[in-house]
């Protein structure tokens, strides 16, 4: 690690590098972590048949809200836990000392979070898409707005995370916090997948997706890196 | 002119100003509540599609205006908290944050009584009930996150944190619920027509007058009781004269040590 | 007097609305009003405690 060089910055490139093996190198070691909402997925969208009823035409209607919800529900989940580790043996406290880039390094944290909770989801969209009835013409938006969706909510539940670090039962607070900021995300990502399953353009809600993702790209690190500033400095 | 506005970051300056403010804004709100009421009720016409019920906006309008308002009061007071550190803005924005989820609340329940003769249903998923469910989400966040944080310092400014990311989605969030419920619903809702008779509108104007008024009001009362909290241990607050008056009030143990004792202490010093 | 109670038939919905509003209004200004006493109190107890405390530290 080259984190530990006093206050003059590294390069953007390396420390993007140290922040990206590090987090790879534990989640790798915890699969749990990012296994765990992968299954809530999968098992939360498998339920809803069993709840509403096989009619393939229901289904139909319902599904593109199906997967999104569970989706914001499955990274709500894996989010949870995104700085409790390192909140918890101080390394958070060494980065924000470090002097380098803290929206950076939450950047860096929240892109490797996305490839190993976000990237699965996407692989295992269509397959699920399958069982709730849609149609394969459906899929690459569904693909397409999962993976602008699931990475903006992944950096707006990054706020919540960093603002409840630290806090006992954080986990329904973070929900609170998050749920209605991802509204947008919700709206349009479910409407895009419901207009290619009635053979609609759905350019329009995937241009909406992808200008919500630059702001949140652009903003949501900034926030998120204040927050867990203020969240280190209350725990001394 | 700088430095009159400075002394608005001065807590006992902002006490006393405030306690001299307030019955003034108390007493406008009741006037202004009072006329919008007797208008309202009594002068303004029947309406010629809705009948009487639309005599519901004059309560409805004024809470949806002002929960929005008071979000930006929280989010301006929060910004300027963040920026300059001024502990008098946080006292502000939380003094702000249930009222302001009180003001919602009463926008959706309002609103729903008005959809019900209306649309012929309690729950309506418009654009416009469906943001005020999503404000008062933003609202009971705001003050779950402080209330579960203990630290004060931290809760504060983690809270102002939330209430500034909460105010540049406001936006976002309103404009996709608008598309939404016009995608799902062709427009067959009747909207609340912006061409509203001069007679209907007066009274309206009364009420969100009142409605700001009261915000007013209740917001300098919390204020106060916020600043009283920050304070509690600083000199000037042992000195005001209502702690005075309570210290007086006291039970034996507790007032031996005021008005007599204040001097020798000064003696022995 | 009843006509007017009536609201063309929407009393149902008018007078609940106003009666909400006018109590959580109420209510806002009543908490605001109660807390504010109750931590003027506590505030002039512990200042009166810490007055006490050091003039028993002084003499």
């Amino acid at each position: 690690m080259n984190l530990d060089n006093g206050t003059s910055p590294v390069g953007i490139a390396l420390l993007i590098k140290c922040i990206v093996v590090r987090e790879w190198s534990i989640a790798v070691r915890n699969p749990g972590q990012w296994l765990n909402p992968l299954l809530f997925f999968v098992i939360v969208v498998s339920l809803f048949p069993l709840g509403i009823g096989p009619s393939p035409a229901t289904l139909e209607t319902i599904a593109p809200g199906i997967m999104w919800v569970s989706a914001l529900l499955a990274v709500l989940l894996s989010l949870d836990a995104l700085f409790d580790a390192d909140y918890a043996d101080g390394t958070l406290e060494q980065m924000v000392l470090s002097g380098q880039s803290m929206s950076l390094i939450v950047l860096a944290k929240v892109l490797v979070h996305w490839l190993l909770s976000g990237l699965p989801l996407l692989v295992l969209s269509p397959i699920l898409g399958l069982l709730l009835n849609l149609s394969l013409d459906t899929m690459p938006v569904l693909m397409i707005s999962l993976f602008l969706g699931t990475l903006t909510m992944s950096l707006i539940g990054a706020i919540g995370a960093a603002l409840t670090v630290g806090l006992n039962q954080a986990g329904v607070l973070l929900s609170l916090l998050v749920l209605p900021l991802t509204v947008p995300v919700l709206i349009f990502g479910s409407a895009s997948v419901a207009a290619a399953a009635s053979d609609i353009s759905a350019n329009g809600p995937l241009l909406i997706l992808a200008a919500v993702l630059i702001l949140a790209l652009s903003l949501a690190p900034l926030a998120t890196a204040l927050a867990l500033k203020i969240g280190v400095s209350g725990s001394n | 002119m700088f430095k009159w506005l400075h002394r608005f970051g001065s807590a006992p300056f902002v006490y006393r100003f405030s306690g001299a403010l307030a019955p003034w804004v108390g007493g406008a709100c009741a006037v202004l509540l009072g006329i919008g009421l007797y208008l309202g009720l009594f002068v303004a016409p029947t309406d010629y599609e809705q009948g009487e019920s639309y005599r519901i906006i004059y309560v409805h309008v004024p809470a949806a205006i002002m929960s929005m308002f008071v979000y930006m009061v929280m989010a301006i007071s929060s910004a300027v908290f963040l920026i300059w550190r001024m502990k008098l803005a946080d006292a502000v924005a939380q003094a702000a944050a249930p009222i302001g989820a009180s003001f919602t609340f009463l926008a959706l329940v309002t609103g729903s009584l008005w959809g019900k003769p209306m649309w012929g249903t309690w729950w309506i998923w418009d654009g416009r009930l469906t943001s005020e469910l999503l404000l008062l989400f933003l609202y009971l966040g705001y003050m779950a996150l402080r209330a579960a944080i203990e630290q004060p310092q931290s809760a504060a400014r983690a809270a102002a944190v939330l209430a500034i990311v909460g105010v540049v989605n406001i936006p976002i969030i309103h404009y996709s619920v608008e598309w939404w419920s016009t995608l799902h619903q062709p427009a067959t809702i009747t909207k609340l027509k912006p061409s509203i008779h001069e007679s209907m509108a007066v009274p309206l104007r009364f009420m969100i007058f009142g409605f700001l008024f009261l915000f007013g009001y209740v917001l300098l009362v919390r204020l106060r009781t916020g600043i009283l909290q920050r304070e509690a241990r600083a000199s000037w607050v042992a000195q005001l004269p209502e702690i005075m008056r309570f210290n007086a009030l006291a039970p034996a143990a507790d007032s031996q040590a005021v008005s007599p004792s204040k001097h020798s202490e000064t003696k022995h010093g | 007097m009843a006509e007017f109670f009536n609201m063309g038939g929407y009393a149902a919905f008018v007078w609940p609305s106003f009666g909400i509003t006018f109590l959580v209004l109420w209510a806002n200004v009543w908490f605001a009003k109660n807390q504010f006493k109750r931590v003027t109190r506590e505030t002039a107890r512990r200042s009166a405690m810490t007055r006490a405390k050091k003039q028993a530290r002084a003499s």
